[in-house]
């Protein structure tokens, strides 16, 4: 492989280079058309999250993302790609529509975080992240997330809990920012590069971990050529889409089925030791009544 | 699997709501004569990331906190009986790193929910955490979809999860199955929120209102559906249990008419010095 083995804080800043392709960005290359649908139908319409219908390769699909700005002005706008609690109640909304005329969900993960705001507090944003990965892992539709860009903690995993899970090549997804990370960590925010180290932020140190399913290659990085990576994703995606259209059939029994591989795939996550005795056993009386 | 029966330490509980309570405490002052099954003890730690911290491996940190205060790791799982209602609980504990989510929590999570399922019990989670465990990078975040995954099942064979939130719930569990139980219950004045205050007033200089992220802040922003004092939450446990069952049990109607259960006796006690 070509690929060069770059400092995981080398990647990061990779990640975050404002000349990468966004969502829309994805969405308009790769879709012959895209109606954005747009509001929560309760409280806005975040524009950090954005999402519709579209045509891609001769189907129809519902696909949303993060979407971060191209300019400073239409980063604050769209607020660096970080939703509040509507962006996620909108995500909802959209897959569910996907659920109710049995079309493909596609998401595309880009951001930092979800908005740490006091309104987004007010307002629900951990109560409207859980409803997404709860919606996700029961929604009765094919599902392909990419992470293209940034994928940062529980806002990024909220798009996320998809049956077919990519990553392009120099994208990072992480349980944390580094920043805030470090700041856990060490108490020191400045050790954001230690923590990317040790966090293992990177596509293939996940992909060997089986925390998600495909690397797509970026051959030149997506910062120099956008359209070559754009390529290989939709490339990804179909494929992805026409696997899961084989073991996807319609009906109660596949709806079941496919929901049985996704529980499965997330059920086996994490790594833990099984041993005879633990430590709680010597601090309690044991009585065998 | 291991199984066995055994009774917690003597305790009296204050009833005081200010006070952190862990997991040896929680589950006396709600089993039924202490009683407690516990599930997975066996269930700990791993390093997948080999991650190391200030020289101290992730394990040596892990290994060092479980002994400190006698738990195995940041929950403890198992099935109990409050006012003759079985369940199943999981219960956190925030010595233990924070309580964060990990993969063991994760694990013993679903592998609890799962067990529900199989046995027809009732789920109750008891959390307090400061979020996701750092030193698991990915593999805390997919715990989060797992945890919730597993608690869909529960959904989905009609068994009620109910959620106690305590002080303080932040981040990856509040984000997930802390929050999607059919009833969310916190205890007065528990700080519970997605990000902390401290977060917020440094990425958005936002001055934060007096009583912000505690559970009656919550309450008033209709996201939590009861605050509860724990002297209260057995009793409320257990009605909530009568009317998912639909069977009023007998022994109950007694003790009502008691106006008192032995177990508000105590809290009282403990709670007049």
């Amino acid at each position: 492989m070509s690929e060069s083995r770059i400092s995981a804080w080398d990647r990061v800043l990779l990640a975050r280079n404002p000349n990468r392709p966004h969502t829309l960005t994805f969405i308009r290359a790769l879709c012959d058309e895209f109606v954005e649908l747009h509001g929560d139908r309760l409280a806005g319409d975040d524009i950090a999250l954005v999402g519709g219908l579209a045509s891609f390769r001769g189907r129809t699909i519902v696909v949303l993302g993060h979407q971060k700005g191209e300019s400073t002005r239409e980063n604050l706008e769209r607020n660096f790609g970080m939703p509040r609690p509507e962006g996620y109640r909108k995500a909802q909304r959209l897959m569910r529509h996907a659920e109710k005329f049995a079309v493909p969900l596609v998401t595309f993960i880009d951001t930092p975080g979800a908005d740490p705001g006091l309104a987004s507090e007010e307002n629900g944003q951990a109560f409207a992240i859980a409803e997404c990965i709860a919606t996700m892992t029961a929604l009765t539709t094919p599902t392909v997330a990419v992470v293209i860009g940034e994928g940062g903690s529980g806002g990024a995993l909220a798009i996320g809990v998809a049956d077919r899970v990519l990553m392009l090549e120099n994208a990072i997804y992480s349980v944390a920012s580094p920043e805030a990370a470090a700041a856990i960590i060490w108490k020191d925010a400045a050790r954001a590069p230690d923590a990317a180290e040790s966090m293992r932020v990177g596509a293939d140190d996940l992909l060997a971990f089986g925390l998600i399913d495909e690397v797509i290659r970026e051959q030149p990085p997506a910062h120099e050529d956008a359209m070559a990576t754009i390529r290989a994703t939709g490339d990804a995606i179909e494929r992805c889409l026409l696997a899961l259209d084989e073991s996807h059939r319609r009906g109660v029994s596949g709806d079941r089925a496919l929901l049985d591989a996704r529980y499965t795939k997330y059920r086996q996550m994490g790594r833990w030791h099984e041993r005879a005795t633990s430590a709680l056993r010597e601090i309690v009386e044991v009585s065998t009544d | 699997m291991r199984e066995l029966f055994r009774r917690q330490p003597k305790f009296t509980p204050t009833g005081e709501d200010d006070q952190r309570q862990h997991v040896p405490e929680r589950i006396s002052m709600l089993a039924d004569d202490g009683a407690f099954e516990e599930w997975d003890s066996d269930v700990v730690t791993a390093d997948p990331l080999e991650f190391i911290a200030d020289g101290e491996p992730y394990l040596e940190k892990a290994r060092r906190t479980a002994e400190r205060h006698g738990v195995s790791e940041a929950v403890v799982s198992g099935k109990l009986q409050v006012d003759g209602h079985q369940l199943a609980v999981v219960v956190t504990d925030f010595r233990f790193m924070g309580a964060s989510m990990g993969s063991v929590y994760g694990e013993k999570l679903a592998r609890a929910c799962e067990r529900a399922v199989a046995e027809r019990l009732p789920l109750l989670t008891i959390s307090a955490s400061g979020g996701a465990r750092m030193q698991e990078g990915l593999f805390s975040l997919m715990q989060m979809a797992k945890t919730t995954a597993a608690l869909t099942r529960l959904g989905d064979a009609r068994l009620p999860h109910l959620s106690l939130l305590t002080d303080p719930c932040y981040g990856g569990v509040t984000a997930s199955y802390a929050t999607t139980a059919d009833v969310v219950m916190a205890e007065p004045g528990a700080l519970i929120g997605f990000a902390g205050p401290r977060v917020i007033e440094q990425v958005t200089r936002q001055k934060l209102p007096p009583g912000f992220q505690t559970a009656e802040f919550l309450f008033a922003h209709g996201l939590i559906d009861i605050v509860v004092h724990r002297r209260d939450l057995a009793a409320r446990i257990a009605t909530l249990l009568e009317l998912y069952s639909g069977v009023r049990s007998t022994r109950r109607r007694k003790r009502s008419e008691l106006g008192d259960t032995p177990r508000e006796h105590v809290a009282t006690q403990g709670s007049s010095a």
